[in-house]
């Protein structure tokens, strides 16, 4: 487990190396920071003297070193349009982001187990049939179209739910104004919340359906139903624990999809989120905010990742013994 | 016997005709191919050429509602272009860069599936684990992350103006751990069949082996997940086109039609966005149901969707 757990923390490593000198080559590549900080007037000597100072004629690899050593930190470098630390903007959104994926997999998880369940113990029936061909119908869906159609139907046409922003808003704690307390910030939270679980929630379906399958396959459910236990508990003790694992795994590996379309839903709803700051951060050229929320959501997603790895490691011996060549 | 009567008399012609959804998808999508890959010689109108529009015929709805101009059957978009044309022409860059996306992919993971699979020892263990950890930062974020790195590299002009091999070569270097995969696992059970073993004691070369025996028959698994990997690149590319990191509103993708119809959706105008996105949901569902067929009927059971 010891081994498995240092080469899992050292393959991270080297991967959030290969996104750090990424990052840091488009931030050498455009945009000269001089310019930037400097006017028209400023002589050609005294900027030499800035970039000296500054220490911007370095050699690459020296420059960054000093590039990790700040992010390391947490310093990503300054938003050329906030006027701001990067990091600082990046964590102002990170609310609006967070609460979004939140109720969204919270519908994901309510609508996926009863379904998927059902649809593995009556596979014929009309209803799973139904809703088998409708995932097909939803992956099928890009999620940024599915939100144009919501917002047709339920803003537009209909008139009932707000189509674009957050609503109104209470700071909860310092730095996290949540929509979450509010009746309209609720209402703001529906369209996108299902426009981004749209995209899950058929795979989920799928997965549970054909786990819940499998293991209805097995000897000890058998056995179970030879002891006579009721159905509902065979069901959901014996049967749907036991396709958690995989679950579990697969919604771990789920989230970079989740954050890319969290970008798309929020370029949508015009949601002030992460995802739409990287968006406007693009269009903007603000290079420095793009490469700190790329080198950031990298951060995240590596730790997440290493974290699943390693409890899945600790939970199925078999992962460890795979890993070793 | 004619070749022709051979042919209907296949299984996979006739697997193919017991199957209503799959006949029905496989007339969608020709139909669909044959109108956007023709669009220069099917469609009323060239959007392209500026002096066919007229900026007064913009935002007409589609010929069934009250305003509805004969000329244009579905409408017009905001700088009057006829919808119906620029659609087709938009399915063709869209399918343009779908099947070339995919070629990419294939040809970068079949050549790192075969090293993988047939070389083994260190290079696999590299190989798969950089598959394994491009496949864990999910394609569609690999893909908006080179399209934000080639955007600040280039600089919005020249991306717009490379937009389609940039976008070919983004989507191709994000989706192409799928292939590698694949192919390593055929590779890795024809490695051990006898043939090989065979041609390797008649002493042909490692390149021959590779090429000419192990690789026909790795094809199969590779054919199944084409089809939906053309459907996912074609997604790919409207999403990346719909953020703005794609095709530009002057040679537009569906993507980028959807998204410059977004935003007079609140004014009413909803068939300059809808249809686009009617179209590109036909498009994706045809060749999924399509691809759904060919995975059962070859079933190799490699591919688990």
């Amino acid at each position: 487990m010891f081994a498995f757990a240092i080469r899992r923390i050292v393959q991270a490593m080297l991967v959030m190396l290969v996104i750090s000198i990424l990052g840091f080559s488009i931030k050498q590549s455009v945009g000269d920071p001089i310019r930037e900080l400097t006017g028209i007037s400023v002589s050609e000597t005294e900027r030499e003297a800035l970039r000296q100072q500054l220490g911007l004629n370095d050699p690459f690899l020296v420059q960054w070193a000093r590039f990790v050593k700040n992010a390391v930190h947490g310093d990503l470098g300054n938003s050329f349009y906030f006027k701001r630390p990067a990091m600082e903007v990046i964590l102002s959104k990170a609310p609006a982001t967070l609460e979004l994926v939140f109720v969204a997999s919270i519908i994901v998880i309510v609508f996926s187990v009863p379904i998927g369940i059902y649809a593995a113990v009556k596979p014929t029936s009309w209803l799973s049939r139904i809703c088998m061909g409708a995932s097909i119908v939803g992956v099928s869906i890009p999620v940024f179209l599915t939100a144009i159609l919501l917002i047709y139907v339920f803003s537009v046409q209909l008139g009932w739910l707000p189509a674009y922003g957050r609503g109104e808003l209470v700071e909860i704690f310092p730095g996290w104004q949540s929509g979450l307390v509010t009746t309209d910030g609720l209402l703001h939270l529906i369209l996108p919340s299902i426009a981004l679980s749209s995209i899950m929630l058929p795979l989920f379906i799928r997965l549970i359906r054909a786990e819940m399958k499998e293991v209805l396959e097995a000897e000890y459910i058998k056995f179970a139903r030879a002891k006579g236990l009721r159905e509902r508990r065979i069901l959901l003790v014996h049967a749907f624990k036991n396709t958690l694992l995989p679950v579990i795994t697969v919604g771990g590996v789920q989230l970079g999809t989740m954050i890319a379309f969290t970008i798309l839903t929020e370029t949508v709803f015009n949601w002030q989120g992460m995802g739409s700051m990287f968006i406007e951060s693009i269009n903007r050229a603000d290079t420095s905010l793009t490469v700190a929320y790329m080198v950031f959501v990298g951060f995240v997603f590596v730790v997440v990742n290493t974290v699943v790895d390693l409890i899945y490691g600790v939970v199925n011996p078999m992962v460890r013994i795979a890993g070793r060549k | 016997m004619g070749w022709w009567q051979r042919l209907r008399r296949s299984l996979l012609v006739h697997s193919f005709l017991q199957d209503p959804l799959a006949v029905a998808s496989a007339v969608v999508l020709l139909v669909l191919l044959i109108a956007s890959l023709g669009a220069p010689w099917i469609a009323p109108y060239n959007p392209y050429d500026p002096s066919t529009v007229d900026i007064l015929d913009s935002e007409i709805p589609p010929i069934w509602m009250p305003d509805g101009d004969a000329r244009f059957l579905l409408g017009t978009d905001t700088q009057g272009r006829d919808m119906l044309s620029t659609m087709l022409y938009g399915m063709r860059v869209s399918l343009m860069i779908g099947i070339g996306a995919v070629v990419l992919q294939a040809a970068l993971g079949i050549l790192v599936g075969m090293a993988s699979g047939y070389f083994g020892k260190k290079l696999d263990a590299f190989l798969m684990r950089l598959t394994d950890v491009q496949l864990s930062f999910s394609t569609y974020m690999v893909a908006i992350f080179f399209g934000a790195i080639f955007q600040s590299a280039f600089g919005m002009g020249t991306y717009e103006r490379l937009a389609i091999p940039l976008l070919i070569v983004i989507i191709g270097v994000a989706e192409w751990p799928q292939y590698a995969r694949t192919v390593r696992a055929s590779v890795l059970a024809e490695k051990k069949k006898e043939y090989v073993e065979a041609a390797r004691v008649a002493g042909l070369s490692t390149s021959r082996i590779m090429w000419r025996h192990i690789l026909p028959n790795t094809m199969t698994p590779v054919l199944v997940i084409s089809t939906v990997q053309v459907a996912n690149a074609i997604m790919s590319e409207a999403a990346l086109s719909f953020i703005g990191l794609g095709m530009p509103v002057t040679r537009p993708s569906l993507g980028s039609l959807i998204k410059a119809g977004f935003d007079y959706i609140f004014s009413g105008s909803w068939w300059i966005t809808l249809f686009p996105g009617i179209a590109l949901v036909i498009l994706i569902l045809a060749i999924n149901l399509l691809g759904d067929w060919l995975r059962d009927y070859l079933n190799p059971k490699i591919y688990k969707g």
